[in-house]
């Protein structure tokens, strides 16, 4: 049921973990759906220089968390926010139809990063 | 890489030994056992030798069995047909919060038809409880439907006493046995059940066949019209592979069934005690006794069930989970969460079954690969994380 690339970022994750000076972390889902991602980044001159995730849930939910990290590493903050969790399915091959409302999250968690960094930048 | 099935509760594999007999009736006997010739009359033959062989397990006579397409069609025969043969008397129907889909979703289309139904709720072992289930009894009780085994959690239900107190009050009583049937005793007058629903390939049978026991005197309309083939209750050509696959299946499981059961509840128990024995943050569910020799169903905490599947999948290792993402729906078992669960240890739940190929070895390799895989989900669990930052008892209070 899932693409050999969901398959692929289930088994080897990229970048799981935790940063320990993030400029901004974000935190999407809840135990209820059955999935929860935490998006850590790093931003450097308005780019996106590293950023890691935890996620609690399906292959689906660790699968797209692990590509959100590899489609927004070098990317700019402007950039970053244009990707979607639609772009996130499209580059793992899709995902099966059930799992594009349920566990199609990782951007959202990226997305909520970047706010949280914005608004610390403000403050 | 080894090979470990531990999903006999789904399905099991076909016994060479029934896969032998629907041969022959496939190829030498194949006839329409309702022909009188004797290619028909072989048939035939081979259709009456199915059904004592089905109704021995259950201690019924061969003409209370009717053949049916499995367990969803037995259930929905039983419990819609005996609700309309008795609706004059009545129209309240008690069954369980944890019983199988094809029971519920049979009370939920009784309940649009103006039946009232009542779900007995369970302990948090899975356990309904005996003197709830007598003061639901009302003057207008005409059916309870319960199932023996839970599919999920293996937990027993006291249907011999369940059975005891419908006799006494002339309510009609089902039993989906379709995970007990050829796996624990099951003896329909011992029980005092009026009907019971079993499965072939829940035994090692073919799918697409199972029976409906009838108690002799027990009327319910068919629903559907035709011949004459089982007495009318469901007329048809017979599925002739089906049905004597189920039975040389039946005749199979009931003469292991003793041994069996021992040795199944030795690897259950070896495989339970493992687990607890070296990952942490667990909860067994399910009745630790009253429960069915192969079943084993645990929740591990803060992570979630389906990548717990994948993750054993390419290991060799084939089990279930209650997770919402393996059922299809958003939400997590509803079984598990009729016992208490709160919505994130459902999800994290693993449902082992075991049956007659599984060895002691099978136990040893799974005990080896899955604390490996538990490690590995949680080291990526936001959950996880947070457990350790924060104070222990506040973590383990949901767990024991």
């Amino acid at each position: 049921m899932y693409s050999e690339k969901v398959m692929d970022h289930f088994t080897n994750p990229r970048n799981v973990g935790e940063l320990e000076k993030p400029s901004g972390v974000g935190e999407v889902g809840n135990t209820t759906c059955g999935d929860i991602m935490r998006m850590y980044i790093v931003v450097k001159d308005d780019v996106i220089t590293d950023v890691k995730f935890k996620t609690f849930g399906c292959g689906a939910a660790i699968a797209t968390s692990s590509m959100v990290t590899e489609l927004v590493k070098g990317k700019t903050v402007e950039e970053a926010l244009k990707i979607t969790n639609k772009a996130v399915a499209e580059a793992l091959d899709g995902l099966p139809p059930a799992k594009m409302h349920c566990s199609n999250l990782a951007a959202d968690a990226l997305h909520k990063a970047i706010e949280d960094y914005q608004a610390k930048q403000a403050s | 890489m080894r090979k470990v099935y531990l999903d006999h509760s789904a399905t099991t594999p076909v016994h060479s030994e029934v896969v032998k007999t629907i041969n022959y009736y496939l190829t030498e006997a194949w006839g329409n056992p309702s022909s009188i010739h004797s290619v028909g009359r072989r048939a035939k033959k081979g259709l009456e030798e199915a059904r004592e062989k089905v109704a021995a397990v259950i201690g019924a006579k061969p003409e209370e069995i009717t053949f049916t397409s499995g367990g969803t069609e037995s259930d929905n025969m039983a419990i819609i047909g005996g609700a309309y043969a008795r609706q004059k008397k009545g129209n309240h129907l008690i069954t369980t919060q944890v019983e199988h889909h094809a029971v519920l979703d049979s009370f939920k289309n009784l309940e649009k038809n103006g039946f009232e139904v009542t779900y007995l709720p369970v302990d948090e072992e899975g356990l309904i409880s005996v003197d709830e289930f007598r003061e639901s009894i009302k003057d207008s009780t005409i059916l309870v439907s319960m199932m023996h085994v839970n599919n999920e959690i293996g937990t027993i239900q006291p249907i011999e006493e369940v059975g005891a107190i419908t006799k006494e009050k002339g309510i009609l009583f089902h039993v989906d046995a379709v995970q007990s049937y050829g796996k624990i005793p099951v003896d329909v007058n011992k029980l005092n059940v009026d009907m019971l629903t079993a499965s072939s390939h829940k035994i090692y049978g073919p799918k697409g066949s199972g029976c409906l026991y009838i108690r002799k005197g027990v009327r319910i309309p068919s629903f559907t019209h035709g011949g004459a083939q089982e007495k009318k209750r469901r007329p048809g050509t017979e599925n002739m592979p089906g049905i004597v696959g189920f039975g040389k299946a039946a005749e199979i499981v009931g003469q292991e069934l003793e041994s069996e059961m021992k040795r199944l509840t030795a690897l259950r128990d070896k495989l339970t005690k493992g687990i607890e024995e070296n990952i942490s943050d667990i909860r067994i569910n399910g009745h630790r006794t009253k429960r069915l020799p192969g079943n084993v169903n645990i929740s591990f905490r803060y992570i979630e069930g389906e990548s717990l599947l994948l993750s054993l999948d390419m290991k060799g290792v084939a089990a279930s989970s209650g997770s919402a993402c393996t059922s299809g729906s958003l939400d997590p078992s509803h079984v598990l969460l009729a016992i208490g669960l709160s919505h994130e240890i459902a999800h994290g739940s693993l449902r082992m079954t075991l049956g007659r190929d599984n060895t002691e070895e099978d136990i040893d390799y799974v005990l080896k690969v899955l604390p490996e895989i538990v490690t590995r989900l949680r080291s990526m669990s936001p959950l996880y994380q947070r457990k350790e930052a924060c104070q222990q008892k506040e973590c383990y209070e949901h767990v024991q």
